[in-house]
C-alpha cells in the first residue's frame, strides 16, 4: 500500500464551483479543501447539491466554473476514467453494479487482472482478502450480483472503491441501506482508511454517523456553502445550519414535543 | 486433499449459510436448481434439436441420412458466421438489423473484384472485411454520437447497402464463380480428412480436463476450494462421445466440411474473447449496466463501436462464404430469410436480446438449429412461404422462451 502523503496535506481544493443544468443552478461558488488523513462529511438537505458535487469530483459531470486543483495542479476531471486513474474513487448511492456479473467480476471491472487472459484466481483471491478485511458478511464471490442483499451490495460497492488504493474516497451514503453491524463496520473502516492517509469525502443524512467520525462537517444548503463545523457541534446547530434557520420544522417539533412534556408534568404536579 | 483442509476453512468457504454442491450429484442439484430458476442455458437448443429430428425424420427419413447433414452444415457455417456477429451486438442489448444486406453487399463484392477485376482472393476477403468493419464503424459512430437507436441506424443500412449491392451488380443481377476454384471448392466439396475430424473432436474434452485441473491446482495453491474432478471427466467424456459419435456418423457420408471447421475454430476463438479477456468481460457489463461500465472507467463509447464492427465483419466474412456456396454473388444474396435465421440463431442458442447475456456457442448451437428447420422443410418440398411462416414462428417463440425465462431469473434473484 502506498502512503505518499504526510496527513494534514492538501489534497484537493475547490475554489468558486458553478454548475448549472440549463436555468437551474445546483451548485455555486462551492469552496472544498479535503487533507489527507482527514474524513470530511458533506451535509445537506435534498436538493442542497451534494450529490451534484459528488459528481463533479468523480467526472460524472464537468463544472461549468470554478477551478479544482488536486495535489496542488490544476486538474479537470473530464470522464470518470480519468478521475479514478487520478485517485478519487467513488461509491455512488445507487452503487452502479453489473448484476449480470458476478462478485469478482465488478470489483475488478475494468481493472481486470492480466487483460489478454484474465488472472481468475488472483482475481477472488484478492476479492475473499478485501472482502474479509471489510469482515464483509458475502456468501459467495461466484454469485450473481442480482442475487445479493442490499447491504451486501453496497459493500461491494465499498469494497470496490478500496481496490485501487485512491488518494481519495467518496461515500455517498453509504450506511443508508446497511444494519446496525454493517453501519458500523463501514464506519470502522472509514476510518481505517483515513488512518492509512487517504482524504474521505462522506456524504450522509444520518448526523449520529457523520459526527461520529467526521473531522470536519462542510453544510451546504440550496446549492452554497453554509458553513464549516467540527464534530462537536450540538445536534440542534447542525440542524440549523442544513436548514438554514434555527427556526425550522425540527426545532419546531423539538420545541412541541417539550411543552408537552412540560404540561403533562405540570398535570402531574 | 491437504491435512490443512481440516485446521482452517478455504478462502472462500469460511461461510456457513452457502450451500456449496459438491462432486456429480451436486453439480446436477446445481443445474436444476439454475434451470428452474429461468437459467436455461442450452437447454432449449438440445430439446429442439431433438424433436427436430424426431418429427423430421418421420416425415422423410432422408434428413438424418449423413449426406444431408454434411449438407447441412455447409449451409450453416455461412448463416452461422453471421449469427456469430449478432451474439456481440446482442450481448450489449443493441440490435444489426442489416447483417443481411452486409453478406449481400460482401458476396457483391466479392464477384466484382475477384471475378470481374481479376483480384487474387487473398486481396478480396481482407477488402470485404474491411468494407464491413467500416459499415460496422459508421453504425457505432451513429449509435455513440446522435444516440441513435441502433435498430433505426441499422434499418436504414439494410436498405443502403442492398441499393449498394444491386448497384455493384449491375444491370445483369449476378455474376458466377468458376467452379474450379479454390473458395468455390471450399464452399462446396472440400472436406477435412478422416484423421483431422478425428483430432478435433477430441480437443474439446482434453481442454476441459485440462482447464480444470490447472484451475484446481492455481484454487489449491491460493487456498480456494478446489471444485474436484468429478464433474469435468464427467461432461469431457459425454462431450467427447458426442463428438466422435457426430464426426464418425458424417463420415460415412462425406466427412466433416472444412467450411464449418472454420466456422467453429471462429466459434472458440470469440468464445474465448468474450469469457477471458477484458474485453470481453466489458461487452458483458456494458450490455448489463452501461452507466455502471461507464463509472468503472470502461469506455462504453469504444466497446460499442468494437461490437458493431465485429458484427459487420463477420457479416461480410458470412457473405464471402455465402457466396462460395452458392457460387454465384446474385441480387437475392442475403435478402429473404437470412435476417431472421441468424438473429433467431443467436437468440434460440441462447443469447439474450435484453444484453448482458448470451455466449458464442449459442450461434453454432442455434444456427443448428435453424438450419434444421430450413433444411427439413426443404426436404419436405414445402414453398418458401411456408417455410418463411414457420421460420417467423420459431423465432418468435424463442423470443417468448428467452423473455419468460428472464422474468423467472429476475423473481429468483438471478441477472
Amino acid at each position: 500500500m502506498t502512503r505518499s502523503h504526510q496527513p494534514g496535506e492538501l489534497l484537493l481544493r475547490l475554489r468558486g464551483v458553478t454548475k448549472q443544468f440549463g436555468a437551474v443552478t445546483a451548485l455555486q461558488d462551492i469552496e472544498l479543501d479535503i487533507h489527507a488523513g482527514e474524513v470530511v462529511a458533506l451535509v445537506g438537505d435534498n436538493g442542497a447539491g451534494k450529490s451534484t458535487l459528488v459528481k463533479v469530483l468523480a467526472g460524472v459531470h464537468q463544472p461549468t466554473t470554478g477551478t479544482i486543483e488536486y495535489l496542488g495542479q490544476p486538474a479537470t476531471f473530464d470522464s470518470p476514467g480519468k478521475a479514478l486513474e487520478m485517485g478519487i474513487a467513488t461509491v455512488f448511492q445507487d452503487l452502479a453494479l453489473c448484476e449480470n456479473l458476478d462478485v469478482v467480476a465488478n470489483l475488478f471491472l475494468g481493472h481486470e487482472v492480466n487483460p489478454w487472459a484474465l488472472d481468475e484466481v488472483q482475481m477472488e483471491v484478492r476479492a475473499w482478502t478485501l472482502l474479509r478485511e471489510l469482515a464483509a458478511r458475502i456468501p459467495s464471490v461466484r454469485e450473481p450480483i442480482a442475487s445479493l442483499s442490499g447491504g451486501q451490495r453496497q459493500t461491494v460497492a465499498i469494497a470496490r472503491s478500496l481496490l485501487l488504493d485512491p488518494k481519495i474516497i467518496m461515500l455517498d451514503e453509504p450506511t443508508a441501506a446497511l444494519g446496525v453491524a454493517q453501519t458500523a463496520e463501514v464506519l470502522n473502516l472509514i476510518e481505517r482508511v483515513r488512518d492509512r492517509g487517504h482524504g474521505v469525502i462522506l456524504i450522509s443524512h444520518n448526523m449520529e454517523d457523520v459526527r461520529a467520525v467526521a473531522d470536519r462537517i462542510v453544510v451546504l444548503r440550496l446549492g452554497r456553502n453554509n458553513g464549516t463545523f467540527n464534530a462537536n457541534i450540538s445536534h440542534q446547530e447542525l440542524v440549523a445550519a442544513i436548514t438554514g434557520a434555527s427556526e425550522n420544522s425540527v426545532s419546531r417539533r423539538a420545541a412541541r414535543k417539550l411543552e408537552t412534556a412540560d404540561q403533562i408534568g405540570e398535570a402531574l404536579q | 486433499m491437504s491435512p490443512s483442509d481440516n485446521i482452517e476453512p478455504r478462502l472462500d468457504r469460511a461461510d456457513s449459510r452457502v450451500r456449496h454442491d459438491a462432486g456429480l450429484a451436486g453439480a446436477l442439484r446445481g443445474f436444476i436448481d439454475q434451470v428452474r430458476s429461468g437459467d436455461l442455458g442450452m437447454l432449449p437448443v438440445f430439446v429442439g434439436l431433438l424433436l427436430i429430428s424426431i418429427v423430421f425424420s418421420a416425415l422423410n427419413p432422408v434428413f438424418l441420412a449423413p449426406n444431408n447433414l454434411v449438407n447441412l452444415l455447409f449451409d450453416a457455417a455461412a448463416v452461422g458466421f453471421i449469427a456469430l456477429g449478432v451474439v456481440c451486438v446482442l450481448l450489449l442489448g443493441e440490435i444489426d438489423l442489416s447483417i443481411g444486406s452486409m453478406s449481400g453487399l460482401a458476396s457483391a463484392i466479392t464477384g466484382v473484384l475477384w471475378v470481374g477485376s481479376g483480384w487474387p482472393l487473398l486481396l478480396v476477403i481482407p477488402a470485404v472485411i474491411l468494407t464491413g468493419a467500416i459499415v460496422g464503424l459508421i453504425y457505432g459512430f451513429l449509435r455513440n454520437q446522435f444516440e441513435m437507436p441502433s435498430f433505426v441506424a441499422t434499418l436504414s443500412g439494410l436498405l443502403a447497402l442492398l441499393g449498394l449491392q444491386l448497384y455493384l451488380l449491375g444491370p445483369t443481377g449476378s455474376i458466377n464463380m468458376p467452379f474450379s476454384s479454390a473458395l468455390v471448392r471450399f464452399g462446396q466439396i472440400l472436406i477435412m480428412p478422416a484423421w483431422l475430424s478425428y483430432l478435433v473432436a477430441i480437443i474439446p474434452g482434453t481442454l476441459i480436463v485440462w482447464g480444470a485441473r490447472r484451475a484446481d491446482a492455481q484454487r489449491e495453491a491460493a487456498n480456494l476450494s478446489s471444485t474436484g474432478m468429478s464433474v469435468p471427466i464427467a461432461k469431457a467424456g459425454v462431450l467427447t462421445a458426442a463428438l466422435l459419435f457426430a464426426v464418425w456418423y458424417l463420415e460415412q457420408g462425406r466427412g466433416v466440411p472444412w467450411m464449418f471447421g472454420v466456422f467453429v475454430a471462429f466459434v472458440a476463438g470469440l468464445d474465448y474473447a468474450l469469457r477471458r479477456t477484458k474485453w470481453g468481460r466489458s461487452m458483458f457489463a456494458v450490455g448489463g449496466n452501461a452507466e455502471a461500465a461507464r463509472r468503472s472507467g470502461i469506455n462504453v463509447r469504444r466497446i460499442r463501436m468494437s461490437a458493431f464492427i465485429v458484427c459487420s465483419s463477420f457479416a461480410a466474412l458470412g457473405g464471402v462464404f455465402a457466396a462460395a456456396r452458392l457460387a454465384s454473388a446474385s441480387q437475392q444474396a442475403g435478402t429473404g430469410d437470412v435476417n431472421l435465421n441468424a438473429i433467431a440463431a443467436a437468440v434460440i442458442g441462447g443469447t439474450s436480446l435484453f444484453g448482458g447475456r448470451g455466449s458464442a456457442w449459442s450461434a453454432l448451437l442455434g444456427v443448428l438449429v435453424i438450419m434444421a428447420i430450413s433444411n427439413g422443410l426443404t426436404l419436405l418440398n414445402l414453398s418458401s412461404s411456408l417455410r418463411y411462416m414457420i421460420t417467423g414462428a420459431v423465432l418468435a417463440i424463442a423470443v417468448i422462451v428467452d423473455s419468460l425465462a428472464r422474468r423467472s431469473r429476475a423473481s429468483h434473484g438471478r441477472a
